[in-house]
């Protein structure tokens, strides 16, 4: 039942922007003021998507290990980046360092054991098959760290006198913040337990629908979903569990006082 | 030095930021000794220096004869308990919190016994089960003293016990507090802003300015 994929035509493809037309007019109708940042945002998705399209196709067709690399650094220091965006506080150097060596060990320790033993694919750098599932892992570890960090960096500056108080009494600093980090934690990995429980009923998953409109037999497919998924889960775990056992201790010093982060730019 | 006496503090040319400037000040053991002072005078950083919550950007803390660097700051804090001027509450119930002191410090928790034993010596009429949520802040103040009085420390450092309670409360509940602590030969170092605390039950009194 194999059947060619459908190739959208040009005209086609641009007849879907009538949607975003719409959406335009709507917001316009209810003084949403959303237009420019509907113009910017679809024009934006359709140019790097494009570029997207073109650099994969180059690399796809001249499969080497050091693009392949050279992809993943370049994912790498963008989930960094965009970690230290989205926390938006002064962190010290300490804590980076634990968020980039989180993010890339976690990553990748994942990585290496699905594409690997799991997947099995030959060779190793298959471009075709290392670069949208490192997307995957890579992506959602980003997310998991950036809300585990948040919750986590929130709830010691709110919950300041709790901390201290512990430590007055003799508490060691983990046994001080083992509720905020433990929160955080379950901040971190919730989006991605949540999302495995409704997986496949209230929604066919981004990937699967992709092969399956490909071409790729369901079955095929949802073995894919399922490896991907719990890879995720498990990238996401790693990394904001390391993140999160790590990026305490850099709110203590080596007397364990506890030095709120921002409190250190003073 | 009277006889039989020996220093349990000894702090020497202290510099804190521009809070705390202390040349030479001596607390002595198995004393009751209050400090008095003006509201921003630096009590509160002084005791946070006795329990190693801070440390001095100059000069030097010596406690038991070794520099407060020389110890282990957790086995230092579980020696020198410090009451925090905010009573602190944990989730849970008045069980949970009485004995989390004990629980943070790695110490066994106690039975339900005792716990009732020392709500009755902060005169607190509640139940063990009871959520420390629906306490007053002057219920939560005795909570939290009767928390450090079952940890049994062998220095007792509170900053402000009473400061939420009415008179003829404070005089019942430092009475025993006292007493049992000099009983049981502990030292004792008091911020208080009460006027009879001093006189009533201070060895020695220190003035921060």
């Amino acid at each position: 039942m194999k059947q060619e994929v459908i190739n959208i035509e040009f005209w086609r493809l641009s007849a879907a922007y009538l949607f975003v037309l719409i959406l335009i007019l709507l917001v316009k109708k209810r003084e949403i003021k959303r237009e420019k940042l509907i113009v910017l945002s679809t024009a934006r998705m359709t140019i790097q998507l494009v570029l997207v399209g073109y650099i994969l196709m180059y690399i796809f067709k001249n499969p080497s290990p050091w693009i392949v690399l050279l992809v993943l650094c370049f994912m790498e220091s963008f989930a960094v980046y965009n970690i230290f965006k989205q926390l938006h506080k002064p962190l010290s150097k300490k804590l980076k360092l634990v968020i980039v060596l989180s993010m890339v060990i976690g990553s990748l320790v994942s990585l290496l054991y699905f594409n690997l033993i799991v997947i099995h694919f030959k060779p190793w750098y298959e471009p075709q098959y290392f670069i949208p599932i490192a997307g995957m892992f890579i992506g959602n570890s980003m997310i998991g760290i950036t809300l585990g960090m948040k919750e986590m960096i929130e709830n010691f500056a709110t919950q300041k006198n709790l901390i201290e108080g512990a430590l007055m009494l003799g508490a060691k600093p983990d046994a001080a913040t083992k509720p905020i980090v433990n929160s955080a934690f379950d901040s971190a990995i919730l989006p991605t337990i949540n999302n495995m429980v409704g997986m496949g009923i209230v929604f066919l998953p981004g990937m699967m629908t992709g092969q399956i409109l490909a071409g790729t037999s369901p079955l095929v497919a949802i073995e894919y979903q399922i490896v991907i998924l719990i890879g995720i889960a498990g990238s996401v775990g790693i990394s904001s569990f390391l993140s999160l056992q790590f990026g305490y201790k850099t709110f203590f010093n080596d007397r364990f006082q506890f030095i709120p982060q921002n409190e250190k730019e003073k | 030095m009277k006889k039989g006496l020996f220093y349990m503090f000894h702090i020497k040319n202290l510099r804190y930021k521009d809070i705390l400037y202390i040349d030479e000040l001596k607390i002595e053991e198995k004393q009751v000794t209050c400090i008095i002072g003006q509201s921003g005078g630096g009590k509160t950083t002084l005791l946070k220096m006795l329990n190693h919550m801070l440390s001095p950007d100059q000069g030097e803390i010596v406690y038991k004869g070794r520099s407060l660097f020389e110890w282990n700051p957790i086995a230092l804090r579980r020696e020198v308990v410090m009451l925090s001027q905010q009573p602190v509450m944990f989730e849970g119930n008045i069980r949970e919190n009485l004995n989390f002191g004990r629980i943070l410090s790695e110490k066994e928790p106690l039975d339900d016994e005792k716990l009732k034993e020392a709500l009755k010596f902060v005169c607190l009429q509640k139940k063990l089960e009871d959520d420390v949520e629906q306490l007053s802040g002057g219920e939560k103040q005795r909570l939290a003293l009767a928390r450090i009085f079952l940890m049994d420390p062998e220095v007792f450092l509170l900053d402000e016990p009473t400061s939420a309670l009415d008179k003829g409360t404070e005089e019942k509940i430092m009475d025993a507090f006292i007493r049992d602590a000099r009983k049981k030969e502990k030292t004792v170092i008091m911020v208080t802003h009460s006027d009879t605390i001093p006189k009533t039950y201070a060895d020695k009194v220190i003035t921060i300015k």
